[in-house]
């Protein structure tokens, strides 16, 4: 029986052990970047670097400022990740609720074209989609990054699930007799029982288009435009590179999002690997 | 037909079109242009429509071109190197964190989850400051580590620069291992938690170790999440972007040959290049090439994990 608790007792300790190293592995980039944002660049490949906070966070700020429009694109980011969230919010749970609550002729082959979409590898379409936006002219405007994302398979996926678990179909029967018409169903019925699963997916389909780059940078040619990830990278192109600048740049970009992880860090994942789990 | 049966019969349809309509132009009608543009030959500058035919002429350009193999290699090196370790560690750390955590659980993995929430060109930005060569944080860790016995006797005793054609391929690894390692925590925990505990029990009082538990019960039970795990990681690896993107400026870097991926080739062939019509091509190429790597996985794994003994 001792050995068995000693035993007991070194897993724990080295289970402890091993989970705080891999957490300050973890946090440590965090930490710098948000310590070399308080430095000048001169400072942070100075030996030793520095390890505590500095003073040159307004002139880091200044730097920003003169260089890029940076409230321009801090703005662009803001208004692209509400758009899509906002759409997706009502696309997605509508949809959901469509192939959750009614039987109707090909739903289960309409739901593998769903499903099949989110199999395509993203970034392969990314010339093929360029070449759209430019032949329809949305190049340079806002409304060709989130008109598209309004109604993403995975949000009609977390949706659908959600639906199906959380509503029994006698309820929405019951509308109906009382003389719901089926959009009222959704919209008087169904919508506010399904709350929870929208916090998840506004807060999932947020941080997805706060981070977005790759067709962003493509489709979005003027510094007006731009969104903050994109912006902060052409800082990088120039000669003698203001590495503090972009720092503070990359910081104020990943705050907003540590914050909204600190308060909501449980639903968040719970959501992410529910689909995950059930299939 | 009454009003409500007509509108109850419709109104499914109605309410999924927005994602088939979406679809269909954003989605489906590009990818089909693409292959059409993948036989002509077109640059913007050429004002719209006015393409030329030159039949498979970009297809052997791309096979042929040895900057397209490199960034295949790239692709597959970093793919196997950063793909491999994250689940190296993720499946132990998942049963460490199920087995000596209760009350702080969620913390503890919501720290390991925080890089995947991350922008990857935050990421890679910083980590372009921790790899800098002189005074660089990762350098001057490895520069401390070198003291230790043993340990000392496998590093390099010189700052390495990261930043050169063999180096960067490390680089990436890490930056991708450290993003991602947290995901499959997650995922791993999440299916580690759905096993019954009447098993471990069950177990235990037959005398089974902890570490007989995990290789007897757990591991097994792990497949299908394996399975799933590792077919995210193969999509995800093959269409890596963003990160070495960063890394390599765009592809100013010197380090660009070492470190190129086959997305920011094909990236590079469109809006660098302006070979529109040649970079489909390649997005045709590695779009049969990732669909025939998921259909592997899914031969040699997918059935073990489904059907599993």
């Amino acid at each position: 029986m001792a050995r068995v608790s000693l035993g007991g007792w070194l897993l724990r300790i080295g289970g402890y052990t091993l989970l705080v190293l891999g957490g300050l592995l973890t946090i440590a980039p965090f930490y710098f970047m948000f310590v070399f944002a308080t430095h000048q660049r001169s400072e942070i490949f100075g030996f030793p670097p520095p390890l505590w906070f500095g003073e040159h966070f307004l002139t880091n700020y200044q730097i920003l400022l003169e260089k890029i429009p940076f409230w321009r694109a801090y703005w662009n980011n803001f208004y692209l990740a509400l758009m899509t969230t906002v759409t997706s919010l009502f696309f997605c749970s509508l949809a959901g609720f469509g192939f959750a609550m009614y039987q109707f002729r090909w739903r289960e082959q309409l739901f593998a074209v769903v499903m099949a979409t989110l199999l395509v590898p993203a970034i392969l379409n990314l010339i093929p989609f360029y070449l759209l936006i430019y032949q329809i002219g949305w190049i340079n405007t806002p409304k060709a990054l989130w008109v598209p994302a309004m109604a993403g398979a995975l949000g009609i996926f977390l949706m659908r699930q959600y639906i199906i678990s959380a509503i029994p179909r006698e309820l929405v029967d019951a509308a109906r007799i009382d003389g719901c018409s089926e959009f009222q169903i959704y919209w008087r019925i169904v919508l506010p029982l399904i709350r929870p699963a929208l916090g998840t997916l506004g807060l999932i389909t947020f941080i997805g288009s706060w981070n977005r780059f790759a067709d962003v940078n493509v489709i979005m040619r003027t510094q007006e435009t731009k969104t903050l990830p994109v912006v902060l990278r052409t800082l990088q192109g120039a000669t003698d590179v203001e590495w503090g600048a972009i720092m503070a740049g990359t910081a104020l970009l990943v705050a907003p999002l540590l914050l909204v992880f600190a308060l909501a860090a449980r639903q968040l994942m719970e959501g992410l690997t529910s689909g995950a789990v059930k299939s | 037909m009454r009003w409500s049966g007509f509108q109850r019969r419709y109104a499914p349809y109605i309410f999924v079109s927005p994602f088939f309509i979406l679809f269909l132009i954003f989605g489906l009608y590009p990818t089909l242009f693409s292959l059409y543009m993948s036989f002509q030959a077109w640059t913007p500058s050429d004002g719209w429509g006015r393409w030329k035919y030159v039949g498979l002429e970009n297809y052997t350009f791309t096979l042929t071109d040895p900057m397209f193999w490199r960034s295949m290699w790239n692709t597959i090196w970093l793919g196997v190197f950063s793909g491999i370790p994250q689940h190296l560690i993720a499946i132990p750390l998942a049963f460490v964190i199920h087995m000596v955590l209760s009350r702080f659980k969620t913390f503890v993995t919501a720290v390991y989850f925080l890089p995947y929430i991350t922008s990857s060109v935050a990421i890679a930005l910083i980590f372009n400051t921790l790899f800098a060569t002189n005074n660089g944080v990762i350098n001057l860790v490895i520069a401390h580590l070198n003291t230790w016995p043993l340990l000392g006797a496998l590093l390099p005793d010189q700052n390495i620069n990261w930043f050169t054609s063999a180096n960067i391929k490390y680089a990436l690894a890490l930056v991708v291992i450290w993003q991602f390692t947290g995901w499959n925590t997650l995922l791993y925990l999440s299916a580690i938690q759905a096993i019954p505990k009447d098993l471990y029990e069950a177990a235990a009082v037959d005398g089974a170790t902890r570490a007989q538990q995990f290789r007897y019960i757990t591991l097994p039970l792990l497949r299908p999440m394996m399975f799933f795990a590792v077919s995210l990681t193969i999509i995800g690896n093959m269409q890596l972007f963003e990160q070495p993107f960063v890394l390599l400026n765009g592809g100013a870097s010197a380090a660009t040959p070492g470190g190129q991926t086959a997305t920011m080739y094909m990236y590079r062939t469109a809006f660098e290049w302006l070979e529109m019509g040649t970079a489909a091509s390649i997005a045709w190429i590695l779009f049969v090439f990732i669909g025939i790597l998921t259909y592997l996985n899914n031969l040699i794994f997918g059935r073990a994990a489904r059907g599993g003994d």
